[in-house]
């Protein structure tokens, strides 16, 4: 068996190094050190598995029934000693990668704004992240750049060795946003607002796609990755500011039905409500946002007049998916929203306020990194406070309108 | 069984007499298990609703919808039923096949009223629109409340197959042992019912 | 009322448009399954076997009988799983430079869904119950389980659950979510067909069949175990099985739980899992990976059992570190409900949360690593013959640990941020399930094979489907390794980069090479029955057995021992024959049995029926069928008479045909 392994892995170990482990050699600094990461605990887990299945070989090799020469004692079944090593050893082991999983998990958690582009080069605090809203529909990516204004669909660019701070959400199903060389997936979920921090260290061009299995189009649910020199991406900027479409609420309703193998769009301008109305899933007009359901859910209801304050779904957003409602329950509805255009408008825009609030005050640690994501003389708790210190002001999942 | 171990000689393999292996005599483990396992049902539907409880969906909350009267009462008629099968039981262990079927038959009206009190409370509010699907915390209410009040039907359908059991063979040990089971059953339930009532109903209040 | 209205109030949405005709492929299978099944119905006809059927097997309550009947039920459902991974690696090998396969997305995110709801639900779990059910009693000398028509009622309950899933390959469609059904993608609004609602009664039904069985056999080895087996006495199978079914007991309620508030979403229109309304589909992915998490542990629990078993008897030896075994099953039962949101650390609940469940998911591989060191210790200073199970043993303990090692990876929050959902992940579960549970499952066939039929298995094919398993099993999941670093998602239908087709290829091949394997396997089989007069086995006992199973005649009698067994030791066998212990001859007495009954049958096939009934909306037969189950549970306690007894006579007939045999033997 081992010698016919053995002759397939040649062929293996020659495709393998022809091939792209776009996973463990990424071009982003936060996907190396995940990178690292495993490949360390990889090594880890070898010191006790390579003398494991070495020793089940010889074991079964030398202790064969045909050997009469190896001992035989039928009665031994227990000692003290070996006990307490085949306990001890996978424990110790455990207890060096439980250490690494904790440090290594706080360090690169999405949620925590990147502190060095890559290793030995700290992040210059005067340079403002990038930011990007990401917002999965059926089947297809819709980037939004706050700052700039413009809109994409399937078509993503960043510059070099400047920090990315991506929102995340989608407008119907679970999804994952995962560019492999960039850094880890998150999911992307509906109502809800999840957060990536990353960099791209090298120009170029990469792939990006859905990580969770989201209906028909699914596999199709690509898009291209530019990584590009500050140059290139204001040159990029400006190409997607002549594209001349403006992607204001009709538009985007239209966008979101189903669609499949959806080729790159560029939108010059954006509704600056939009990316709020879409986390809130208040897009459609006279829709109550969640953020205002929640507030009103949490000073205890409304009162029993409230309880027919839903309407009929008119927009049909499942179209594509074939629309169908319970047998037993009433058809489609949303609830009414129950402010005015001016205090919905104002609330909206109280809660943009927050939300930049929170992303340009949150607290970058400085804290030098290892190429092995490993903190060196912090303590955890010092950044586990930070951490908590995003807390209170966060939209994020941990206080999403859904969660 | 395994008591035994210590006295019996080591080259002895079988047992001379088969051992007496009382019939049903896993029944009562067998059904503590299954009640367990009910248990966990109702625990994910209380765990459901306290992450669901607070979602009214800019409708109405607890404070609106509840009437806490009619659940005290409600509450007093599960409580009643609780104590009448306890007497079912006593009754029972002196073999008192009539008084017996007495008891069983008031523990079967209590429970009857309490799923008639229930029954009105759905029907008012869904009357009034506050229906399942007006809100998630509706949607754990309703199904919370509504799996107790389906398994006390359940109860009481078990409750009078045993009346006719009883009245036809006796207090025979198959059947006190059915007697005991669903003692166990129906003591569970307001047991449940206790947790729905203060988690639900009474928390629901000062929520 | 004219047909119109009168159409669907009689047959709900079912129309002829749920044939699917319109799909080559499905209607050849309709075709070859139509004509083997009345081929089939026609030999029973034929052959009158259907009163030997009915009285011998349908109805029986002889745990053995079960037991087999479990194993077949899988073996059925595992070729129809294998089928449904065969066309997965087709489609992903072919579709490539614009190439579409063969497969569009409709079938094929059936196709993927149904692979893993089958070979979870309607392959390991009744072949794992099977093996339970078959020896468990044995090796404790108890005559039966404890409820023996529970018993039946489960196996029913679980045929029930394959029958529906089987029936939407040829009506309807089949669920398009993924063997776990995540909302809201699972829900009315972006699922509106039958194919969700096949999943959820599918499941519903053979769930209850399965928290039966784990009541039954918890019950049963607590209760009815021999005189003088004490806790720490139990064979270690049984020990891994009564955690298994602890482990029944405590997790599937829970999936009954979701999965019925699924369905309240889906037939009702409530909120729990719906984006709008304040509902929250993420609670539904906790909730179902509670129950997930540790179905993973009942799968692998007594398979870990059989290994332990298969180790000292074939190396010749008492089993190393029996306590320690035995505390490593515990540990790993209570800690496999610590562990559930591993599956999802990029859900974004924070590096606390994440690393507190990451290490809780390595501290499982402490007592699995004891486990294996005891294996290999048991190994140690023995007499190793290499039978079949005791090969798959070494198989499993070199396939296993790497399956253990990119599990321990994965459960590294960061690094599972790069490999979550990847074919890595495919490849880390299937390291798992096949080299653990599936591995495991073939050294019980060939281990228990001779005790249940009194012949072995022919070992020539049995070394043809090993070899072609083990280097198939590497060749078709190594490949996904590779594709899992090279960033690949899993449920892909077609991909562009086209050097990515290699893998997928050889992949490919590899399940080519299983395929075979399969094929073996069943010849095996074929082979052994035909020759089984040549591989007859008449002491009972042909691997030089250590638990009270092998004491008994191969098969067993229906009452399994004559007289009941006393124990002194944790091999209880292998004890008795150290000290000499002589076959009683005389003094057999009557013996009290459970009787057989159709009530199981009859209950589970109106719940098959009413599961049909609640998927195409046909009420008034759903109606009918629920009132059909309660009435005919009700008249079942109105028959107090469920037992006999076997005549003296019988039972010194059977006893004594054995002791002729054995002499026969011996001359």
């Amino acid at each position: 068996m081992r010698r016919l392994r053995l002759l397939l892995l040649v062929p293996m170990v020659a495709l393998l190094s022809a091939c792209n482990l776009v996973v463990l050699k990424p071009a982003g600094d936060v996907a190396q050190q995940q990178g690292d990461l495993l490949m360390i605990s990889t090594l880890l887990m070898l010191i006790i598995i390579v003398p494991v299945m070495a020793l089940t070989v010889f074991f079964a090799w030398k202790y064969r029934a045909s050997n009469k020469d190896a001992e035989y004692q039928p009665d031994w079944d227990h000692s003290t000693h070996l006990e307490v090593v085949i306990w001890a050893a996978p424990l110790l082991i455990i207890i060096c990668l439980g250490a690494l999983t904790w440090a290594g998990t706080h360090l690169l958690d999405p949620y925590r704004p990147i502190d060095r582009i890559k290793p030995g080069q700290a992040v210059d605090e005067s340079v403002e992240p990038l930011q990007v809203n990401v917002v999965a529909l059926d089947w297809k990516w819709l980037f939004i750049y706050p700052q700039y204004g413009v809109a994409t669909v399937n078509e993503l660019a960043a510059p070099v060795d400047r920090p990315i701070r991506f929102h995340i959400t989608s407008s119907s199903v679970m999804n994952s946003f995962y560019i492999p060389a960039l850094a880890g997936q998150i999911y992307a979920m509906p109502g809800m607002e999840t957060k990536l921090h990353a960099v791209i260290n090298r120009p170029g061009e990469y792939e990006g796609f859905s990580a969770n299995y989201s209906g028909d189009g699914f596999s199709h649910m690509r898009f291209a990755f530019h990584g590009m020199d500050q140059a290139g991406f204001d040159g990029w900027i400006a190409g997607v500011r002549q594209g001349g479409q403006a992607l204001d609420r009709d538009r985007y309703l239209e966008l979101e039905k189903p669609s499949e193998k959806v080729p790159a769009m560029r939108f010059s301008t954006v509704d600056g409500g939009l990316w709020d109305a879409i986390l809130n899933m208040c897009v459609e007009p006279g829709k109550m946002c969640m953020g205002e359901m929640m507030e009103i859910d949490r000073k205890g209801g409304l009162t029993m007049a409230s309880v027919r304050n839903t309407m009929p779904l008119v927009y049909d957003k499942y179209a594509g998916r074939g629309k169908n409602a319970a047998i037993f329950g009433s058809d489609d509805s949303y609830v009414m929203t129950i402010c005015t255009p001016l205090q919905a408008e104002a609330a909206a825009a109280d809660r943009i306020r927050r939300a930049e609030l929170e992303a340009t005050s949150a607290p970058v640690s400085l804290a030098p990194l290892s190429g092995l994501g490993l903190a060196q003389g912090v303590p955890m708790a010092s950044l586990s406070i930070n951490k908590q210190s995003t807390g209170p002001v966060s939209t994020d999942v941990r206080s999403a309108p859904n969660a | 069984m395994s008591a035994t171990a210590t006295e019996i000689d080591p080259n002895v393999f079988h047992l001379e007499e088969e051992p007496h292996h009382e019939e049903g005599s896993s029944t009562m483990l067998g059904f503590w298990l299954y009640l367990m396992s009910d248990c966990l049902i109702f625990a994910m539907l209380f765990a459901v609703f306290g992450v669901l409880g607070g979602n009214y969906a800019a409708g109405p909350g607890p404070k609106e919808l509840f009437d806490l009267e009619l659940v005290a009462v409600n509450t007093a008629m599960l409580l009643f039923s609780s104590i009448t099968y306890g007497f079912a039981m006593l009754a029972m262990d002196r073999n008192n096949q009539r008084q017996t079927l007495i008891w069983l038959a008031i523990t079967g009206l209590f429970g009857l009223a309490f799923l008639g009190i229930e029954l009105y409370e759905f029907a008012h509010l869904i009357h009034e629109g506050a229906t399942p699907q007006r809100s998630a915390f509706l949607s754990a209410f309703f199904t919370l409340v509504g799996t107790h009040g389906l398994h006390v039907t359940f109860g009481i359908i078990w409750l009078v197959t045993l009346m006719v059991q009883v009245s036809w063979k006796g207090l025979i040990p198959a059947n006190k042992r059915r007697l005991m089971c669903l003692s166990m059953f129906w003591h569970f339930l307001d047991v449940i019912w206790i947790g729905v009532f203060t988690f639900v109903y009474l928390l629901g209040m000062v929520r | 009322m004219n047909a119109d209205t009168l159409i669907p109030l009689i047959f709900g949405r079912l129309t002829l448009e749920a044939l699917p005709l319109h799909e080559p492929i499905l209607v050849v299978t309709m075709i070859v399954v139509l004509l083997g099944g009345v081929a089939l119905l026609g030999a029973l006809t034929y052959f009158k076997l259907w009163g030997y059927l009915w009285k011998e097997w349908f109805t029986t309550v002889d745990h053995k009988k079960i037991g087999i009947m479990y194993m077949i039920l899988g073996l059925i459902m595992f070729v129809r799983g294998f089928a449904d991974a065969i066309m997965m690696r087709l489609q992903q090998a072919m579709a490539f430079g614009g190439s579409e396969g063969y497969l569009n997305a409709h079938h094929y995110d059936q196709v993927f869904t149904a692979h893993g709801v089958i070979m979870i639900f309607f392959v390991a779990m009744p072949m794992v119950t099977g093996i339970m059910n078959y020896v468990v009693p044995l090796q404790i000398g108890a005559r039966d389980v404890s409820f023996p028509f529970l018993n039946n009622f489960s196996f029913w309950m679980t045929t029930a659950g394959a029958i529906i899933v089987m029936a939407s390959l040829f009506v309807g469609e089949f669920a398009r979510t993924g063997w776990l059904a995540y909302p809201p993608l699972s829900g009315i609004g972006y699922s509106p067909g039958v194919g969700v609602d096949y999943y959820i009664w599918a499941l519903q039904i053979a769930g209850v069949g399965t928290t039966l069985s784990g009541i039954n056999l918890i019950a049963t080895i607590v209760k009815m175990r021999a005189p003088g087996m004490g806790m720490m006495k139990m064979p270690i199978f049984t020990w891994t099985s009564l955690c298994t079914n602890v482990l029944i007991v405590a997790s599937f309620p829970v999936l009954t739980a979701v999965l019925a508030l699924l369905t309240l979403d889906r037939y009702v229109g409530t909120n729990f899992f719906t984006n709008d309304f304040g509902g929250n589909p993420m609670m539904y992915v906790n909730l179902i990976w509670i129950w997930g998490h540790p179905e993973v542990y009942i799968l692998i629990l007594p398979l870990f059992g059989v290994f332990s078993e298969v180790a000292s008897t074939f190396s010749g030896k008492k089993l190393f570190g029996y306590t320690s075994m035995v505390y490593a099953t515990v540990v790993i039962t209570i800690l496999s409900y610590l562990v559930w949101l591993h599956h999802f650390f990029t859900m974004g609940s924070g590096a606390s949360v994440n690393s507190f469940f990451g290490i809780t998911t390595m501290i499982i591989s402490i007592p699995t690593g004891a486990k294996i060191f005891n294996w290999l210790f048991t190994m140690y200073r023995g007499r190793i013959r290499f039978e079949l199970p005791m090969m798959w043993l070494v198989a499993f303990m070199l396939t296993f640990v790497i399956g253990g090692l990119t599990g321990v990876l994965l459960a590294v929050p960061p690094a599972d941020f790069v490999l979550h959902n990847s074919l890595f992940l495919v490849a880390h579960f299937h390291n798992v399930i096949i080299g653990g549970v599936l591995f495991g499952l073939f050294a019980a066939i060939n281990f228990w094979w001779p005790k249940a039929f009194g012949f072995r298995l022919n070992k020539f094919w049995g070394l043809v489907s090993f070899w072609c398993w083990v280097p198939g099993f590497w060749l078709a999941f190594a490949p996904l390794y590779v594709l899992g670093l090279m960033g690949v998602t899993r449920r892909m239908r077609v991909f562009d980069d086209p050097s990515l087709q290699i893998w997928f290829v050889i992949a490919a091949i590899g399940a080519g090479v299983i395929a075979l394997g399969i094929a073996a396997m069943f010849i095996q089989f074929a082979v052994s029955i035909i020759n089984r007069d040549k591989l007859r086995d008449i002491t009972g006992d042909p691997w030089g057995g250590r638990t009270l199973e092998w004491a008994t005649s191969s098969p067993p009698p229906a009452y399994n021992f004559a007289s009941t067994p006393v124990i002194h030791d944790s091999d209880a066998w292998w004890d008795m024959k150290k000290k000499g212990y002589q076959r009683p001859l005389s003094g057999y007495r009557a013996i009290h049995m459970p009787s057989n009954t159709g009530t199981g049958v009859i209950i589970s096939g109106l719940c098959l029926v009413m599961g049909l009934a609640l998927i195409w909306y046909i009420w008034w037969l759903a109606a009918l069928t629920f009132v059909g189950v309660l009435a005919v549970s009700i008249v079942h306690t109105f028959n107090y008479k469920r037992d006999y007894y076997i005549p003296e006579d019988e039972v010194r007939e059977t006893e004594e045909a054995r002791t002729r045999a054995l002499a026969g033997t011996e001359a």
